[in-house]
């Protein structure tokens, strides 16, 4: 199901740390190391979930997200293996 | 891969074994890629319903007054200015509400000591016995007391509000790429914040961090962070040298403001320090920072007492108080036990001279701060004892009398005081500390690093100090 999703709007997809402050977006895939994939996930962020940008740190990383109703705050390296669709 | 040579290797006759392996493997084959995102997916929903079943929460998820508060704590222009007048507000409150409770105690604690020798007196006690009870060992005690608890009592309830508010994580947040830079992780600015109060307690908070190496990292550097057994010393060079060059109105702020300098300077420390390690003996790539940032809550008043009060400083008090016990009695043996002449203490105090001298400090005060490897809280009292020959730690009822002491009689001049401030910053741990990092680490060379390294940047940096002082000093004349 999902990989269907990552051939039609692959082309589509940005880096999570790509968003502008206040900007949604939807995740479609998560990249990087099965350890750092693994992590990512047991944080909630799975494709298929909504994120929210919130705002970035004082001196630009890390960034703070919304994800499941909850803020969490993820380094920028981190947030490149995430890949979201703007929305 | 792994599985399969490992089955092959331990035992060739389970076959059993092997064909489950090689079935499972079959099967993972067959599988596309997205099958763990589904069964975490899968987890995850049950997870939800699960949570909407049992837990109700008011429809109203974010408060503005959130969001406005959250705007400036970690805004990009004020977040980091925030947080150092913040440090000094906390700073301000505590030498200033701490002032009056303070005197107060020592008044009353020294009132009782006095009966003490007077009833031991009466009772026609040998005179090395009440010497050693009541002005070695009470003494000692009666000085921890009276400058320890009203700062801790003032101290550790802000700082758990802090904690309780959800500050903590945002300064964890705004620091972040200061410790990614140093190869450390952001989480360290977390156990900072506790080692303020007191190191043992950072390098046990030191276990929020999962990476080994950077967890060490954090351990080894606590120490930058000036603990509450310090706080006394900094509090007092602040007041005498730095509050007395302002106006009286303008004093507390002006100490309150060359305190946070200090903290300022050990966490440029800790970070030159960790980019160091973390480029040296402890190389490596930085992991993983992920840290939920809580709604900010309103402190539970009751959580906050109990947990500052009991947890926090009847903990630390109790602590300094079975440390200074012992060292008040050694100061008063070391002072009365004469040998060719002189005390001991005036025979290692000039032993240790031109070491002290080298780095802008003196004889007298390198000997307190080994008498006060159990406990820094006792340095200044120590130093006091020294000077005044008495043998036992006299009261000072007021700073006039110590300044007169202190600058008049024994000479200290504002490197001295300069010179103090950073080697209280920077020099070893305290016993407990150190026995800590052992617990913490169970290994002997990183709890003698521990101890050695911050000992060896205190005695370097003073002496760049001292040494430059000097010499401009001569270039001027002085």
């Amino acid at each position: 199901m999902y990989s269907e999703i990552h051939t039609s709007t692959a082309a589509q997809t940005i880096c999570l740390d790509e968003l502008n402050p206040g900007e949604k977006g939807t995740i479609r895939q998560i990249k990087g190391t099965a350890g750092e994939e693994v992590h990512l996930m047991e944080l909630g962020l799975l494709p298929g979930t909504s994120v929210v940008l919130i705002k970035r740190a004082p001196m630009g990383d890390p960034i703070e997200i919304r994800v499941r109703n909850y803020h969490l705050s993820i380094r920028c390296a981190e947030a490149r293996s995430v890949m979201v669709e703007r929305g | 891969m792994t599985g399969n040579e490992i089955v092959s290797e331990t035992s060739t006759k389970t076959t059993a074994g092997e064909d489950i392996l090689g079935r499972v493997e079959e099967m993972q084959r067959g599988l596309d890629g997205s099958y763990r995102d589904e069964i975490v997916e899968a987890i995850y929903q049950d997870a939800e319903a699960i949570t909407r079943k049992v837990v109700r929460t008011s429809e109203t998820a974010s408060y503005p007054w959130d969001q406005k508060l959250d705007r400036i704590v970690t805004s990009r222009i004020w977040g980091l200015p925030f947080m150092a007048l913040l440090l000094g507000v906390v700073f301000w409150i505590t030498i200033s509400g701490a002032n009056v409770p303070s005197s107060l105690l020592a008044e009353g604690l020294f009132w009782l000591g006095a009966r003490g020798v007077e009833l031991f007196e009466w009772l026609g006690m040998p005179w090395w016995v009440t010497g050693f009870i009541w002005h070695g060992v009470y003494r000692g005690l009666a000085w921890v007391i009276a400058v320890m608890l009203p700062p801790m009592a003032i101290f550790f309830p802000i700082f758990t509000i802090l904690e309780d508010l959800g500050y903590l994580p945002r300064v964890a947040f705004n620091v972040d790429a200061l410790f990614k830079k140093a190869g450390a992780h952001g989480k360290q600015a977390l156990t900072m914040s506790m080692g303020l109060g007191c190191n043992a307690a950072g390098v046990v908070a030191c276990r929020v961090i999962d990476s080994p190496r950077e967890r060490l990292i954090a351990i080894l550097t606590n120490n930058f962070m000036p603990c509450n057994g310090r706080w006394p010393t900094l509090i007092i060079l602040a007041t005498l040298f730095v509050a007395a060059a302002f106006p009286p109105a303008f004093a507390a702020m002006a100490a309150a403001g060359s305190l946070v300098l200090i903290v300022l300077i050990g966490a440029a420390t800790t970070l030159l320090v960790s980019a160091v390690l973390s480029r040296s003996f402890l190389r490596g790539e930085a992991s993983s920072f992920t840290l939920e940032l809580p709604p900010y809550r309103r402190p539970s008043i009751l959580r906050v007492l109990y947990t500052s009060l009991i947890d926090r400083t009847i903990f630390v008090l109790w602590r300094a108080v079975v440390m200074a016990v012992p060292a008040g009695g050694v100061i008063w043996l070391l002072s009365n036990i004469h040998a060719g002449g002189q005390s001991l203490t005036v025979w290692v105090s000039q032993w240790l001279e031109p070491v002290g001298r080298a780095i802008g400090l003196d004889g007298v005060i390198l000997l307190a701060y080994i008498i006060a490897i159990p406990a820094n809280e006792i340095v200044v009292p120590t130093i006091i004892m020294a000077y005044t020959g008495a043998g036992m730690m006299i009261e000072l009822d007021t700073m006039a009398e110590l300044q007169h002491l202190l600058v008049n009689q024994q000479g200290w001049t504002l490197l001295t005081a300069v010179c103090l401030m950073l080697f209280s910053l920077l020099h070893n741990p305290c016993s407990t500390t150190m026995w800590t990092v052992y617990r913490e680490t169970k290994s002997v060379k990183w709890t003698v690093v521990s101890g050695l390294m911050p000992l060896a940047i205190a005695f370097l940096l003073l002496f760049i100090v001292a040494q430059t002082a000097y010499w401009v000093m001569g270039l001027a004349g002085w």
